[in-house]
């Protein structure tokens, strides 16, 4: 299966900047770090310039909305070393009222659309963005789509006689069984 | 020397447009012929479908991701339903792996075939669309007799397969490798050393090799810029490490460079379907973990405890432990990842696609920068992007 | 005095009966809008309108095997202005529907609009935000396909229907 724990850039991190690191999680082979919005920009930084011998390729950068739970945004970053191949996720949580992170598109040009994409769904703004424009939706949209208080907008269909219950209904959320 | 008037012409291109692939648009600044600033504008296909994928279940969600990247269906598929693999801790047995490279593969080659027809179609050479489409038609054909469906099938499973492959699977596949070689060389015999061809694709769209990285592309893009990274060799899945196959690198990273490098891929997985033919194992397809893969129809009759499992399953769905997970495959694209997040539920908490179309898309401006204004329709062709795959 | 033209079943002078029916066999008399209708159904040419996983199976339409061209699309269009059949092949998004009407409103009479495709047709799989849920609700359409993604040969018959809709309404959409 893909995926692999980056011993040595963590290692490295771990040694230059260890008080940068707020949690670590180890899950399924993978590796999840924790940091602080404001040291973000460093701990990227290093991660890519020196914490292996090649520099590290940003693979992804997406946001995830934890409501009921505070801080209740998570921007996270998928960074890949691909010689040796090695992967390293890199979390930071962002407080529900005007969320604000630091943008990270000096580094990693890739990160001007993914971060537009998150401003975008989650109305999360990267403080240094060269043009923090809504890219999927139309301009003059209202909302943020993925944040979990902002509904599906599904539009029942009426069939002759009867409404049957819109998709997101037919199976219903049952939470985690126990503890 | 007089000031002469650097006025700049902005032309728009799309979202309605023969050449754009799909519902791209691109506002363009041209200096006479030269391009000189490029902005893609895309939403124009956005869906929805992370959110969509956060409402139902992890088995109703196998239904997403065909149509995110419908060119290369049985990859996204098997990309999504590895990643609540992953998430759960199973493997699939060996030889629903086997059967999911062969049809993963089988997938990489329809898609290339795609390519080459579209970008024929876009320099106006007719012919190779329609030569193209014909193996890709029975391709489809395959599909069609395995999973029921041509494009989006639903045929791959958490923990395995929807069924077994039919009994002539093996023989019809392996016919159709038989006849491939003749068709690659025939579209190679006709665009390789072809005056008109070389000269629309070679040093065009060149992306060097940094800039590749820095945008963070993936696939025949990077690949053609010379980055030796694939998803198979880097982060094997699904049995990929027991396979001998090359990856194509081109040297200068222009279009003709990942013609070549999509060319030799076919050929690659033509080498890798029949190493998988050949050593296909017997077994189940399904992994015998009732409380993610449905009991057999014959067990109803006999077992209680198997109805109950049948009804759960079906009626609320599997509940995967917390946690997150990101699994990647190697897409025709590029790099095609799932990261899920679970709380617990039936439901994912969030559901995020790593498109490589996306970042292979926003490194365009850098292709054609500088390039005439006839080498946008040959950029936008090499990079082989799918729009869904960009707006999801 | 001129010529009397001899009318089938009315004797005429000089004309005989037998001559009659023998222009009659050789001969085709009909409407004027039929042939009109006759001529427009059978050369429909659509506009490039491919927006996502229909598209891939309108081009397997117009590829070799199932071969559109044989009923009379020949060609599909970019232009809008010089094309008849708005085929919606795909998911409309709620930023692509204004340029949907655009296109739409930029085809010359008459022009008729074959939904393809569950979303083109009531939104599909889809039933979010972001869709438009069924383009009739931006355009009128003529003929619904079907499908997710619909056959080629889905698409063939409903052109086909689309054809016969065309012959039945004397070429007027």
């Amino acid at each position: 299966m893909s995926g692999g724990a980056t011993p040595a850039a963590l290692a490295a991190l771990l040694a230059a900047l260890p008080d940068a690191v707020q949690e670590q999680v180890e899950f399924r082979g993978e590796a999840t770090l924790v940091i602080s919005p404001d040291r973000v920009l460093e701990v990227l930084a290093f991660l890519r310039d020196r914490a292996a011998s090649r520099p590290a390729v940003l693979t992804d950068l997406t946001a995830v909305d934890r409501l009921p739970l505070e801080p209740r945004f998570e921007v996270v970053y998928l960074l890949t070393w691909y010689d040796p191949p090695a992967r390293l996720r890199v979390k930071t949580r962002l407080p529900g009222a005007d969320p604000q992170a630091e943008s990270v598109t000096g580094l990693w040009p890739a990160a001007n659309w993914l971060e537009r994409e998150v401003y975008d769904l989650f109305g999360i703004r990267f403080r240094g963005h060269p043009d923090l424009t809504r890219i999927l939706l139309p301009d003059d949209w209202e909302g943020h789509p993925l944040r979990k208080d902002y509904p599906l907008v599904e539009e029942p269909v009426e069939f002759v006689g009867r409404v049957p219950p819109v998709p997101s209904r037919a199976i219903p959320w049952v939470p985690q069984q126990g503890e | 020397m007089a000031d002469q008037s650097r006025e700049t012409l902005t032309i728009n291109m799309g979202p309605q447009h023969p050449a754009t692939h799909g519902v791209l648009r691109l506002v363009l600044e041209l200096e006479g012929e030269l391009i000189v600033g490029a902005r893609p504008v895309i939403g124009y296909l956005h869906t929805g479908i992370e959110k969509e994928m956060e409402t139902r279940t992890y088995h109703q969600n196998i239904v997403f991701p065909p149509r995110v990247e419908y060119l290369a269906t049985m990859i996204e598929e098997v990309a999504y339903v590895q990643a609540v693999e992953k998430l759960l801790g199973i493997t699939p047995p060996k030889r629903c792996q086997y059967i999911r490279v062969i049809l993963m593969e089988l997938s990489r080659i329809a898609s290339h075939l795609v390519y080459l027809g579209s970008a024929g179609i876009d320099l106006n050479i007719t012919s190779l669309w329609m030569y193209a489409f014909t193996p890709r038609e029975r391709i489809l054909d395959i599909f069609e007799a395995t999973s029921g469906q041509r494009m989006m099938h639903g045929y791959m499973r958490v923990g395995g397969l929807q069924w077994d492959v039919p009994a002539d699977f093996v023989p019809r596949v392996r016919a159709e490798m038989e006849e491939l070689p003749r068709r690659l060389d025939e579209f190679e015999a006709l665009l390789n050393d072809n005056l008109l061809w070389r000269g629309r694709l070679e040093g065009v769209a060149v992306l060097p090799a940094e800039e590749a990285l820095r945008y963070g592309c993936t696939g025949p893009v990077l690949r053609g810029s010379g980055v030796n990274y694939d998803v198979r060799r880097a982060f094997p899945y699904s049995s990929y490490e027991e396979f001998q196959f090359d990856v194509p690198l081109g040297e200068r990273g222009d279009a003709f460079d990942r013609y070549l490098v999509r060319m030799e891929e076919m050929r690659q997985s033509r080498r890798i379907i029949l190493q998988a033919l050949d050593r296909l194992p017997d077994g189940p397809v399904s992994v015998d973990d009732r409380k993610v893969v449905l009991p057999p129809r014959r067990e109803l009759v006999r077992s209680m405890e198997a109805v109950i499992h049948q009804f759960k399953l079906v009626s609320e769905g599997l509940h995967p432990p917390r946690g997150e997970v990101y699994s990647a495959v190697e897409s025709p694209r590029g790099e095609k990842g799932y990261y899920i997040v679970s709380d617990g539920s039936n439901r994912p908490a969030r559901v995020h696609i790593r498109t490589p179309s996306l970042c292979n898309l926003q490194a365009l401006p850098v292709m054609i920068y500088r390039g005439y204004m006839a080498d946008v329709v040959v950029a936008i062709a090499s990079t082989d992007i799918i729009l869904g795959d960009v707006d999801r | 005095m001129g010529v009397e033209i001899p009318v089938p079943g009315r004797a005429v002078a000089g004309v005989s009966p037998e001559d009659v029916q023998l222009l009659e066999r050789q001969v085709l008399t009909t409407r004027a809008s039929r042939v009109i209708a006759w001529a427009r159904k059978s050369s429909i040419w659509p506009v490039q309108f491919g927006l996502a996983c229909c598209a891939i199976e309108m081009m397997s339409a117009a590829a070799a095997r199932f071969d559109i061209a044989r009923f009379g699309s020949e060609l599909f269009r970019a232009s809008p202005r010089q094309s008849d059949l708005m085929i919606v092949a795909g998911r409309v998004s709620q930023k692509m529907a204004p340029v949907l009407r655009h296109i739409y409103d930029q085809m010359l009479e008459p022009k008729w609009v074959l939904a393809m495709g569950d979303c083109a047709s009531c939104g599909g799989v889809f039933n979010n935000y972001a869709l438009v849920q069924g383009v009739d609700k931006v355009v009128p359409v003529d003929v619904y396909v079907a499908g997710c993604p619909p056959r080629p040969e889905a698409l063939l018959f409903g052109l086909l229907q689309l054809q016969e809709k065309i012959a039945r309404s004397g070429g007027r959409p």
